[in-house]
């Protein structure tokens, strides 16, 4: 009997030590977040100092430099960080309710069905803002119970979800497609920014709903975490332990869809960001942790880094999408690589 | 012995005998006879027969004349790239032994796409040779790169990881083709053909250097028929009625990437055609590949033709490109074809 006492001081010290591995993770990645927000401010055709920087934050007008700052690059870092985070957590949240890697909301359609809905509204009807926003989550609630719906014989299973889901997003991906080859062509921008994802010019007002949503949405998906992670046992082992499936399910799903389509009204569909977050988060947050505050973080991150990336690392200039997307190909040879490694079922 | 009289017996008998498939030869090709005269036919201007029939002898003396004989390479485009989609599409079903296999789903299209935009980009490809070639490149090692990744795991290549594997590489290689295209304002066709297939703007010149491709193509596919209904029984009964399985996929797959490489190196990348095809001939002719190769081939030219003037009268006076209408038609019989499935199966 006496011989536990050790036992459990180790495992005590052991969950310290895990504790704090975890606590440093989240920390370096929050600094790694800051650096980036610091560099995207001080990036661009005239470099600014971190000390004019800094005058500028605090309210001091740097001739020159303070448009720049203000105007153009803290909007558009905003933009970055808030869809980064929207799409991470609502990308995550699929990943695990449907129990794939490969389930993400931008391959099997909700992306698809906002950003077709968003640019029907902005390119064919002229509509802006908060219509635009609310539209797109329209849609994207629209399509998830079409999904669904479709899905639906005898009951819903997540493999048949999926693949509904891949035939509707080829649909409705081509449905952008003619909606902006009809337009005209100087709203080539305005097309690349639906074809792949874009926050180039991005104003601190657009990203007024999409904080919105994050503080809505994801303080929701936050405050039931615990169920969520039941529900990564498995549908039987949830139920056994308390969840009530049905309505934690609904909740869930409706949260995630709701970040995604505000956050793709603003920049589009920007490509694998909700793909790559979670597993990149799972992978960091270790077996057992709920992934969701390291997906937006990791979902921030790529977001901002991508779009640094695209706009002053690589020759010429790409939409935040193109890096991303291009992001996916080396992830997918990885995921062979790995699986083959360690035989885990996909 | 009551059995014999029920109708479902008589159907799956009348579409195993050899009268029965004789008559839907005839169908098919009396139908394929009718798309082509609609499609010189039918468009923003309409013509008459006297036009048409003037304009076959090589006459463009009128208006009319002249729109048939810009229609005809058209029409002959859009039944060799429909027969050849129909057929790699056919051959990719039963290679996988995946009801879901079709070259724009499984990625092949996008990859060649992505391989041709590469040619021109990097190694300044100017000939339609060089692009043909490195089409078929592109096709070849996206097959195989899809192939790789839907393979993993537990339970082998199931249709849901081929599909999921294929969404995924084609969303990663058509960023990166917009990646390319984007600084370069000098790419034939830029953004628009090589994201979403299309036939209009066709030439009897461009159209014959495909020709050997195809042709070889097609020799591939008819010959792996015979390899093909083994394998539908199963690797281990294929292996045992004396097939050997692996080079009778390899050399099928070779006919299937032809195929696609050569038509996405003239079209785009076009979906759809190679999933509803093979589908359709099944309810036709049986389960046979030696009928099923034909009658898909056939059957692909029907659907493109149709497609291709169903996005003329749609969008009028203008076009929607044919890549988009497959979308639109095939889509839905996608979902129609995992709903008829059972889970286990997918």
């Amino acid at each position: 009997m006496t011989g536990q006492t050790p036992n459990t001081g180790t495992i005590a010290a052991l969950r310290m030590t895990r504790l704090r591995t975890r606590l440093q993770l989240v920390l370096i990645m929050i600094g790694l977040l800051a650096a980036g927000i610091g560099l995207t401010l001080m990036t661009g055709p005239s470099m600014t100092t971190p000390i004019d920087l800094l005058r500028i934050l605090v309210g001091h007008d740097v001739p020159g430099a303070s448009f720049a700052v203000l105007e153009l690059r803290l909007p558009r870092a905003t933009m970055s960080i808030l869809t980064g985070m929207s799409f991470g957590l609502g990308g995550v949240i699929f990943q695990t309710l449907l129990r794939n890697p490969l389930a993400s909301p931008d391959i099997i359609g909700i992306s698809a069905g906002a950003s077709a809905a968003a640019v029907f509204a902005i390119v064919v009807l002229g509509w802006s803002g908060a219509a635009v926003s609310i539209t797109a989550v329209a849609a994207g609630l629209t399509v998830a119970l079409l999904i669904y719906l479709l899905a639906w014989r005898d009951g819903v299973s997540g493999a048949r979800l999926i693949l509904v889901g891949i035939g509707l997003s080829a649909m409705l991906d081509s449905m952008i497609a003619y909606v902006l080859l009809r337009a005209p062509a100087w709203k080539m921008q305005d097309a690349l920014r639906w074809l792949t994802g874009s926050v180039n010019g991005a104003t601190l007002e657009e990203a007024l709903p999409v904080l919105l949503s994050l503080a809505a949405f994801g303080g929701l998906l936050l405050a039931r975490r615990d169920k969520l992670e039941a529900m990564r046992l498995g549908d039987d082992t949830a139920a056994a332990l308390g969840v009530p499936l049905a309505s934690a399910k609904v909740l869930a799903v409706m949260s995630a869809v709701g970040l995604i389509a505000v956050a793709t009204a603003v920049s589009g569909p920007v490509a694998f960001v909700a793909f790559l977050s979670g597993p990149i988060a799972k992978y960091i947050a270790g077996p057992g942790r709920s992934p969701l505050i390291r997906a937006a973080l990791v979902g921030a991150l790529l977001m901002l880094s991508g779009d640094f990336a695209g706009q002053h690392l690589l020759i010429g200039r790409y939409p935040v999408g193109v890096v991303t997307g291009a992001l996916g190909a080396p992830y997918l040879i990885f995921l062979i690589i790995w699986s083959n490694r360690t035989e885990r079922k996909l | 012995m009551t059995a014999i009289g029920s109708p479902g017996v008589t159907v799956a008998a009348f579409r195993r005998s050899r009268r029965g498939r004789v008559v839907w030869l005839l169908v098919v090709l009396l139908l394929l006879g009718c798309a082509c005269v609609v499609s010189v036919s039918i468009g923003t201007r309409d013509v008459g027969w006297a036009d048409i029939l003037a304009a076959v002898r090589g006459k463009t003396d009128t208006m009319a004349q002249a729109v048939v004989a810009v229609r005809m390479p058209r029409t002959v485009l859009a039944v060799i790239a429909g027969a050849a989609l129909g057929l790699a599409g056919a051959v990719m079903q039963g290679i996988t032994r995946n009801p879901l296999a079709d070259p724009g789903i499984l990625g092949v299209n996008a990859g060649a796409a992505m391989a041709v935009v590469i040619g021109i980009a990097w190694f300044g490809m100017e000939t339609l040779d060089a692009f043909l070639w490195t089409a078929i490149l592109g096709a070849g090692l996206s097959a195989c790169f899809v192939y790789a990744i839907g393979s993993l795991g537990r339970g082998g290549a199931t249709p849901l990881k081929l599909a999921l594997a294929g969404a995924a590489t084609s969303v990663a290689s058509a960023s990166l083709t917009l990646a390319i295209i984007l600084p370069r304002n000098d790419i034939a066709g830029g953004v628009r053909s090589w994201q979403i297939g299309g036939v209009g703007g066709a030439s009897f010149d461009a159209i014959l250097p495909c020709l050997p491709f195809l042709v070889v193509g097609l020799i591939f596919c008819l010959l792996s028929a015979r390899s093909l209904n083994l394998l539908a029984l199963g690797d281990d009964a294929a292996a045992g009625l004396g097939a050997r399985v692996a080079w009778a996929r390899g050399a099928a797959a070779i006919g299937a990437v032809l195929l696609c490489g050569a038509t996405t190196a003239i079209c785009g990348p076009i979906g759809f055609v190679g999933l509803v095809v093979p589908h359709i001939c099944r309810l036709l002719v049986g389960v046979d590949y030696r009928w099923i190769l034909p009658f898909s081939a056939l059957t692909g030219g029907i659907l493109l033709i149709l497609a291709d003037v169903l996005g003329r009268i749609v969008a009028r006076p203008s076009e929607m490109d044919v890549g988009i209408v497959t979308a639109f038609v095939g889509a839905p019989v996608f979902i129609w074809i995992v709903r008829q499935r059972r889970v286990r199966d997918l």
